[in-house]
């Protein structure tokens, strides 16, 4: 008998979101299968890469990411190296400094920065937040206001702030909505839920429904992945068919294994950098393979590999 | 494929005599169906009927064991393909390539390296499972056979060759080790399968297409050979990615049980850019790769790795826990500082570790969390300046003199309700990551505070 080859197809799509404008735009989503199957479907305009830049400047950053930027003096500047990458999509500007525990800096200079890197790229512009809930209600939504016209996709908007910083980007301002929720599938479908109630379109919406680095819990961010992608294919559920974005190197760069400099580390672990590449490659290739349509990455090897993967596979 | 409860009560010898528990054969027959009694429970069912029910009501992927002894793996008998639906039961191995095509002291160099990754996470041990041994070009039988046994003396063996001299050889060499013989094709199976059968080892066959390896495998189960592992790489990444994922499905979602073995995904053919590596065995460890074929397994890929791994096959109900309680570290006493963290596994084992490493004697306060981690359970409301201060009253206070108490950083927010609910105890914030623990510590000590 040969193989009966049964096929596995869904009536039902990931919403298609478009971020950016002019030629460099890009969609998020599309697809109306498992990732990667194209043996099954569509895969959409395929996954895409965000290159992460921060506020803080280069100096905590590993070797290799300061080496690529070398030379770069202004946030703008670097911005703009960061579009260039080699296998980047778009430029994740992470308002990291405006964290009360950390920098604490004000919102009107984080809206400064968000200004002079908006205006050094013609890439796809991506914002996320510091984290802290207050700070980033009030930040996030100036910077919708000040980035208007751009069709910036603006992160962390979650159940304690959904509401500023959704009638700010997704309703006066046009801008596309990141609604983040704590690995968990019903919580990202709440979100999905109330945010529309809000007023904001459901084409507007990404979702980051929650990361971690492999071996650090990541076992529920497979999970939601799965389900997520099920219920929104299988079952056709409306609420729960945004496309999804993952913030990788945020998690991955700071874990033991990216961070323990060779003489501090376990024996025979090596150079630091190295395990800190890795731990970013495989988090992201996790991710991207359980459900991810857009991973945010930093270093350009990291970048490199991953948008060959996605090259060989869509 | 599966039956339904009537097309089993057929079988049966409808006597309803109970003899095996249930009121009639009927219901005998749908408890059958839905996995909960087996055929054997029944007495009287005749030959016929067992051979046909045993092999309808087998597992859908068969359950595969190769090497012997503390090398033994057991691979495939996976029943669902997403781990909310179950637990992943037999966790994907990794095998390091070695090639005959390699010279002689680039293969001990090799087989020296692959032990060199063995550590503890979480009390699992971490290490590469077995080697693969490609037969190169130009090898004779002789040499094949002789780095086959150098290689299985380290770890089992995966015999990649095609080569039927050759086999026969390494076999002869290597046989009791229990290796694969991953060989056989659509050209070669009858003679790759009496050499696997003879042998009594497991038989890897594979095919330029899903259609060529069906075929094979069913030709193969023709001659009563069903000792196989299916060999899923493909000529490119995105053939061998679909290979991987039909075959499975097909087996666990489809019922088809031709399709129904463990797989092999050798990446190493797949690229030589050791990135590209890397992420795709990443790839084949969530999708379907029972053994992953890599050409170096070093710490930097190994690490994140068998992380994946481990937070993959784990069980999705329930969280790893240790016990609530005092654990004195580096040979702590009761003047030692304390330190306090959750009841999660994972959390325990990375602070405990950096812990030791600091060799600052100390006390490590776990308290009950629900099993989550820090910030889970802070969010939970499970971790909190009260219950945290309520178990250092009730069972450290009596037992500990020293009073400074060392929190995570992540929960910093709670210094201050702490320092209100634990009067006399000096509260101090740590560093977010365990990581950072050795510095601090030491920078503690250096300084007179602790
Ligand atoms: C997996 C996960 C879950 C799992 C729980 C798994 C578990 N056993 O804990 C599930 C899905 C159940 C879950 C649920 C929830 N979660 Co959750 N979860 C995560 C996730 C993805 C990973 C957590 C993890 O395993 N970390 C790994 C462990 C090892 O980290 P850790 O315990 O913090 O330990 C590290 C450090 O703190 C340090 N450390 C620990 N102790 C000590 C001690 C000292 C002295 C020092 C120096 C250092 C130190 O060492 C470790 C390594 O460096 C995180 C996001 C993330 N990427 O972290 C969210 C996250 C923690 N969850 C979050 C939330 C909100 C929740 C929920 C409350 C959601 C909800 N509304 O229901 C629920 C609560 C659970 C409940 N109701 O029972 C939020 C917390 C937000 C916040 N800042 O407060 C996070 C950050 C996600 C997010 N971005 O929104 N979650
Ligand atoms: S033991 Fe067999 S024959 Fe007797 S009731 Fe059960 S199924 Fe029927």
């Amino acid at each position: 008998m040969p193989f009966n080859r049964k096929a596995h197809k869904f009536n039902a799509s990931i919403n298609e979101v478009e971020i950016g404008t002019g030629d460099k735009a890009i969609k998020l989503g599309g697809e109306n299968t498992f990732p990667f199957y194209s043996f099954d479907g569509s895969l959409g305009s395929g996954p895409k890469i965000g290159v992460e830049i921060t506020d803080l400047g280069l100096d905590a950053e590993p070797e290799g990411v300061k080496a690529y930027y070398a030379g770069c003096n202004t946030i703008g500047e670097i911005a703009k190296k960061a579009a260039e990458m080699p296998g980047g999509d778009f430029v994740v500007l992470r308002l990291a400094g405006g964290d009360p525990n950390g920098a604490n800096k004000s919102v009107d200079d984080l809206v400064a920065v968000a200004k002079e890197v908006a205006d050094a790229i013609d890439t796809p512009l991506v914002v996320e937040g510091c984290k802290n809930v207050e700070k980033d209600a009030d930040l996030l939504a100036k910077v919708a206001g000040a980035l208007q016209g751009k069709n910036i996709l603006v992160m962390s908007a979650k159940e304690e702030n959904y509401k500023a910083i959704g009638a700010a980007a997704g309703l006066a301002y046009g801008q596309k909505v990141g609604a983040e929720s704590a690995v968990d599938i019903n919580l990202a479908k709440q979100l999905n839920v109330v945010m529309t109630q809000l007023g904001v379109p459901a084409s507007s919406i990404v979702m980051n429904t929650g990361s971690a680095a492999v071996g650090y819990g990541f076992d529920y961010t497979i999970s939601t992945f799965d389900r997520v992608r099920a219920a929104a294919l299988g079952q056709d559920d409306k609420m729960l068919q945004m496309p999804i974005i993952t913030p990788v190197a945020s998690e991955t760069w700071a874990v033991k294994e990216s961070t323990a400099a060779e003489e501090d580390a376990d024996e025979g672990w090596g150079p630091v950098e190295a395990r800190g590449i890795s731990m970013e490659v495989q988090t992201a290739t996790a991710c991207l393979v359980s459900g991810s349509d857009a991973v945010i990455l930093k270093h350009p090897e990291s970048v490199k590999t991953i948008s060959r993967l996605i090259r060989e596979l869509v | 494929m599966a039956l339904s409860g009537i097309q089993i009560f057929k079988l049966t010898p409808k006597k309803n005599c109970k003899e095996c528990g249930c009121p009639t054969c009927m219901a005998f027959s749908m408890k059958v169906a839905q996995g909960a009694k087996q055929i054997s429970e029944c007495p009287h069912m005749s030959a016929e009927a067992l051979e046909q029910l045993s092999e309808a009501t087998a597992p859908p992927m068969k359950t595969i064991k190769v090497g012997t002894g503390d090398n033994e793996h057991t691979l495939g008998g996976e029943t669902v393909l997403y781990r909310h639906e179950k637990t992943f039961v037999n966790k994907t191995v990794y095998a390091a390539n070695i090639c005959t095509c390699m010279d002689d002291a680039e293969i001990d160099a090799k087989l020296a390296q692959v032990p060199s990754v063995d550590y503890d996470r979480i009390n699992e041990r971490m290490y590469t499972e077995m080697i693969n041994v490609n037969f190169g070009k130009d090898t004779t039988p002789e040499r094949f056979a002789e780095v086959a046994k150098k290689a299985a003396a380290v770890r089992p063996i995966i015999l990649s060759v095609k080569d039927e001299a050759a086999a026969k050889a390494a076999l002869d060499a290597v046989k009791d080790t229990k290796p694969v013989l991953d060989g056989a094709d659509a050209s070669n199976y009858e003679t790759f399968s009496k050499l696997a059968t003879d042998a009594g080892v497991v038989l890897g066959v594979g095919g330029a297409s899903i259609d060529e390896l069906y075929d094979t495998v069913q030709k193969l189960e023709k001659l009563g050979n069903k000792n196989l592992i299916l060999d899923v790489t493909m000529d490119s990444i995105k053939a061998t990615f679909e290979a991987a994922v039909v075959i499975r499905r097909a087996a666990l979602a489809d019922g088809d049980r031709s399709f129904g073995y463990p797989s092999i995904v050798k990446v190493n053919k797949l690229t030589d850019d050791r990135e590209l590596q890397q992420s795709l065995v990443a790839l084949f460890t969530l999708k379907y790769g029972s053994i992953v074929v890599v050409d170096t397994m070093d710490y930097a890929m190994a690490l994140p790795l068998y992380g994946l791994r481990q937070n993959l096959f784990t069980d999705p109900q329930k969280p790893m826990k240790v016990a609530p309680g005092i654990y004195p570290i580096n040979g702590a006493d009761e003047n030692s500082v304390c330190l306090t963290t959750v009841d999660f596994a994972l959390t325990y084992f990375l602070v405990s570790g950096e812990l030791e490493r600091s060799g600052v004697p100390c006390n490590l306060i776990i308290s009950d969390a629900g099993g989550l981690s820090v910030l889970t359970s802070w969010a939970a409301g499970k971790l909190s300046a009260t219950s945290i201060s309520k178990y250092v009253q009730e069972n450290v206070e009596g037992k500990i003199k020293n009073r400074t108490l060392i929190i995570p950083g992540k929960v910093a927010v709670l210094k201050g309700d702490l320092e209100n609910k634990l009067p006399g105890w000096k509260i101090v914030v740590a560093p977010l990551e365990a990581v950072q623990l050795v510095k601090f510590l030491k920078d503690m000590k250096a300084n007179g505070e602790i």
